[in-house]
């Protein structure tokens, strides 16, 4: 089980940037998600007009099943300044892929619970660490697509592109930086330090 | 001393590096740094380099120090967690250790114990970040320090050959953000380079010491090239180290490559940095040879 709980509201408040367009995936019942909560505050964003459209669907992990999904969304799409996504780390970062030049955000943290974890396609992979960094990072989880999990930046071990790790997987960062270049949000790079939180007591997050 | 204060001075600063050894006997390292070293600003001593397990780097810091030398604590977020690695801080100060350098360190599949955990709880940003905050008097926890806090020049590294040279660029900002005052470099082969990653370096306005290594051999060269991130010696150096077999064991066409690097980027740069990796005793002959 994993369970998605809500960034705080200045939080996603502060990632929509002009309108956008939001994507709710409650597909899998693995996730708990906070459809109550997500709904009220999409509800707000709308009253503010804020938001081009919403879509409320499942396993947008699977990149068919997502872009099968969206497709009767396009203009909504295109007239949207970001993609917010509430979803799984996952989620996020499918949509992040497919929508290369669009700021995709997540709107969640995916927090890890003991049992099944589910079933997602194997390109992208969440740790379900309980702080999302995606909306730092261009929709590459630093987390998963870097041997050290670096949240700050590349470290002096990359070679012809890859890892000195393991040489068949590329340099997260250098994917980070590549694709924060091309959307035009090199400034993330200047972001202030982040030191990862460990704790999984809420009391302490 | 701190380093920091000789940059501030103008000073074209030399440091030279050595690794502790796989044991517990340290005469040799300290004779050989007390006889071919102390001519020089600084040591750095490496921890657990390669992430191969030595003596401790803090303990051979403060021997060398007792011995006269001025040391550079190094420091890798590798095997320390945040209390660790803070605690080590304090007690590095209390042993009048002023000068570290913040790495995040290598990976742990990449020494002589790939099945260890990696730790790497903060990286060698946010332990920068950290050490600003013990010098304020508070640790990472939010939690005062007792008495007067610890005061460090605090050091970085730098790739400035490296093929994704820009996110390296970027990392150095974040790096200087996080409260560096001074940069050592990985090893330098292609100068120019050096020079281009300078001219984008100097905008924040911190010192820079120029990596280098001395090509021991045509052999260890083309390992660099097949297997260190950051390095690239050129074609024509690897024909230089082949050519007189016999000066490049003695090893004078190492000191001659790596004497014209130096002379090279002089200019561009705020003083250099030596990883002799156990040619120590050469590295008097290398900075005569460079002119410093």
């Amino acid at each position: 089980m994993l369970i998605t709980q809500l960034k705080s509201k200045e939080t996603i408040v502060s990632l929509v940037s002009g309108k956008a367009f939001i994507i709710n995936c409650q597909g899998c019942k693995e996730v708990s998600f906070p459809e109550k909560e997500a709904g009220e505050l999409q509800k707000e964003l709308v009253a503010d007009g804020k938001v081009t459209g919403i879509i409320t669907t499942d396993y947008i992990c699977n990149p068919k099943n997502m872009m099968l999904r969206l497709q009767p969304y396009m203009a909504e799409i295109d007239a949207a300044d970001t993609i917010l996504v509430f979803s799984c780390g996952v989620g996020v970062q499918t949509v992040a892929e497919y929508f290369e030049d669009k700021k995709v955000c997540a709107a969640c943290d995916t927090i890890e619970l003991p049992g099944y974890q589910g079933v997602t396609p194997l390109q992208h992979d969440c740790d379900q660490c309980g702080e999302c960094y995606l909306n730092l990072t261009g929709g590459i989880c630093p987390i998963t697509a870097c041997s050290k999990s670096l949240v700050n930046g590349q470290c002096g071990g990359s070679k012809n592109g890859k890892c000195e790790v393991d040489p068949n997987m590329e340099c997260g960062w250098e994917r980070i930086y590549r694709r924060l270049e091309k959307l035009g949000r090199l400034d993330l790079m200047k972001c202030p330090t982040q030191v990862r939180n460990y704790a999984t007591d809420d009391e302490v997050k | 001393m701190k380093i920091t204060e000789l940059f501030k001075q103008g000073e074209f600063v030399v440091s030279a590096e050595v690794g502790p050894p796989k044991g517990i006997n340290v005469d040799h390292l300290v004779e050989e740094a007390k006889t071919y070293l102390s001519g020089i600003t600084a040591v750095n001593v490496t921890d657990n380099q390669s992430s191969v397990m030595r003596l401790g780097s803090l303990a051979t810091c403060k021997v060398l120090k007792d011995a006269g030398l001025t040391p550079i604590y190094q420091l890798t977020c590798r095997d320390r967690n945040r209390i660790a690695l803070q605690s080590d801080l304090l007690s590095a100060a209390m042993l009048g250790i002023e000068n570290v350098l913040c790495l995040t360190g290598d990976h742990t599949k990449m020494g002589d114990h790939p099945q260890a955990k990696p730790v790497f709880d903060l990286d060698s940003v946010s332990l920068l970040h950290t050490i600003k905050l013990l010098e304020e008097g508070v640790d990472l926890g939010g939690n005062k320090l007792v008495g007067e806090p610890p005061k460090f020049a605090k050091g970085a590294v730098v790739s400035p050959c490296s093929d994704s040279v820009d996110a390296q660029l970027a990392k150095m900002e974040r790096k200087v953000a996080a409260g560096a005052e001074y940069f050592q470099t990985q090893a330098v082969y292609e100068p120019e380079k050096f020079i281009q990653f300078m001219e984008k370096a100097k905008q924040f306005g911190v010192p820079v010491q120029l990596g280098i290594v001395i090509p021991k051999s045509a052999g260890m060269a083309k390992f660099m090239n097949d297997n260190v991130a950051g390095i690239h010696v050129p074609d024509e150096m690897l024909a230089e180290l082949r050519a007189d077999k016999e000066k490049t064991k003695a090893g004078i066409t190492g000191i001659e490559i790596a004497a014209r690097i130096i002379k090279e980027c002089k200019p561009y740069c705020q003083g250099v940095h030596i990883m002799a990796l156990g040619w120590e005793s050469k590295v008097p002959a290398l900075l005569e040879l460079a002119g410093l």
